[in-house]
């Protein structure tokens, strides 16, 4: 079972209570018309798969709704930090991970 | 080897069974082969099979960084069915269901392939709807499935509960009568005894780090913790890795890593003839010959390569478990663990050639791999030798993401599976 913190509810609540929703700071292209083939097929389905810290999307469904951040280390399943969504994506040292 | 036959069995019963000999050796690593395998589960050691015996390649290597069928292969909860939606995948899955009629004759090694019939519930209009509409799609691509209603599916599988206020009703049910299950470790066994035996070299405990290129872009052979060994191919077989492995190729992939977990009970008698699936609740069952239930569902919700897989979606799938088999309420559950599968968009295996020079790849099977193991180890292994897509595996391309051209599985079935 996770643990996360809600970084908007200042809570660290079971996994339960949040929608995993996948790799975060995927931006979709502004002008997909302008984008290759090649571009569109890696906005859409490849992603990294970090084995390690993984920077992913969830949302606090059953309490605050709202989506943040999370880096989490894919092989412990240990949630290293969240933050909030639109926040600029912080190193595992301010996060104060030591790698 | 010694070859497996009642005479055989009879001599060793005389002679104080001293005339076995090893199943395989484990091997050393050569420093250069033809082909090498990255990862020894099912996959891959049928393909070295077939490599060896259809195409005649034996300076073969099969490199694990665990132990043999210590992946997947031995995660899983070994259900084999056909009844895809789509004909690409009829013909994959039906492929594999035709070799594993043969498979334990072919390997002389008993795979345990259990013909027992898959049942599908349906417990919803749409699940009617869809069913049906996969039963008259296989029907068409020859593969046997039929509709069921509950009654029938309550004769076929008596502990079912089709009652009309069960929190999920059944409405009825799909029957594909040729499914069933077979003993996955021993697949992964049998393969590699009849791959060893014809000169493939099966290496254990030697991790690939990183698959090498030389300037024109080619493979020239893989990275270990072993030193690097040479070699023309390489085939990645590697299911919840291969992304990270292919990452070091720098081919990225369309793939990502989830928990799968199973669980299984106390081992009781033979009650339960035959798997039973429901897509609607996600959970499966079946009774292994050892007399466990065997129980599994779907992925755990987010990526993890820790093969372990949460609590909750333990409850989930056993309460839905019990409120379809009430007699199973005060069965207690034994143990549980997870596997890591690799998933992609569409829900469909990539399979065959990739960018890379002499590189090709089996991945992406999902939730669903154990049952395709040998028509994907088949044509893998016939992609390899000729270096071009056998006629079943050609869709199954890695470029399909690209052109758009999906086997779309996942909004066939509406679950990963």
């Amino acid at each position: 079972m996770l643990l996360i913190h809600c970084p908007y509810c200042d809570e660290s609540l079971p996994e339960m209570e949040f929608a995993y929703a996948g790799e975060a700071h995927i931006a979709r292209p502004v002008d997909p018309n302008a984008v290759s083939d090649d571009e569109w097929r890696d906005h859409l389905f490849v992603r990294s798969n970090v084995r390690g810290p993984h920077y992913e999307r969830w949302r606090h469904v059953h309490g605050c709704a709202r989506f943040f951040n999370a880096v989490r280390d894919t092989v412990s399943d240990r949630v290293l930090g969240t933050y909030a969504a639109g926040a600029p994506r912080p190193s595992l040292a301010d996060l104060g991970v030591e790698e | 080897m010694t070859r497996f036959s009642a005479f055989a069995l009879v001599k060793n019963a005389l002679n104080g069974q001293t005339g076995w000999s090893e199943q395989w050796p484990d091997a050393q690593p050569k420093a250069e082969y033809d082909v090498v395998i990255v990862g020894a589960g099912g996959h891959g050691l049928g393909a070295a099979h077939y490599l060896a015996k259809e195409h005649g390649i034996t300076n073969v290597a099969v490199i694990e960084k665990g132990w043999l069928g210590g992946g997947n292969t031995g995660r899983n909860t070994t259900i084999i069915r056909s009844n895809y939606l789509y004909d690409e995948s009829a013909r994959l899955y039906d492929h594999a269901l035709d070799l594993w009629e043969g498979l334990s004759q072919e390997l002389n090694y008993n795979v345990m392939f259990s013909r027992r019939g898959v049942l599908m519930l349906a417990h919803n209009v749409h699940d009617v709807q869809s069913f049906q509409r996969h039963v008259h799609a296989n029907r068409l691509n020859g593969v046997d499935n039929t509709w069921l209603t509950p009654e029938q599916a309550k004769e076929y599988c008596p502990p079912l509960n089709i009652s009309k206020d069960a929190r999920y009703p059944v409405l009825g049910a799909a029957l594909q009568k040729r499914a069933g299950t077979a003993r996955h470790d021993a697949v992964a066994w049998g393969y590699a005894r009849s791959a060893a035996a014809r000169g493939v070299d099966i290496v254990q405990n030697c991790p690939v780090t990183a698959i090498r290129r030389g300037p024109s872009g080619a493979v020239e052979g893989v990275e270990t913790a072993r030193g690097f060994i040479r070699a023309r191919k390489v085939a990645v077989s590697a299911a919840g890795h291969t992304s990270v492995i292919m990452d070091s190729a720098g081919v990225r992939m369309p793939l990502e890593s989830f928990p799968l977990q199973a669980l299984v009970s106390e081992p009781v008698k033979p009650c339960f003839p035959c798997v039973v699936m429901s897509n609607a609740v996600h959970a499966y069952m079946s009774q292994s010959d050892k007399g466990e239930l065997v129980i599994g569902s779907g992925t755990d919700q987010y990526t993890s390569y820790s093969q372990r897989g949460g609590l909750p979606l333990i409850e989930h799938t056993l309460a839905a478990i019990c409120e379809i088999f009430p007699i199973f309420t005060r069965m207690r559950m034994l143990r549980k663990w997870g596997g890591t599968v690799d998933v992609t968009p569409d829900r469909s295996a990539i399979l065959g050639k990739t960018p890379v020079e002499g590189l090709y790849v089996n991945c992406g099977w999902g939730t669903g791999g154990f049952k395709a193991t040998p028509g994907a180890a088949h044509t893998l292994a016939w992609t390899v030798a000729k270096d071009e897509p056998h006629r079943i595996n050609a869709p199954f391309t890695l470029d399909r993401f690209r052109t758009g051209r999906l086997i779309d599985e996942a909004a066939a079935a509406a679950v990963a599976h």
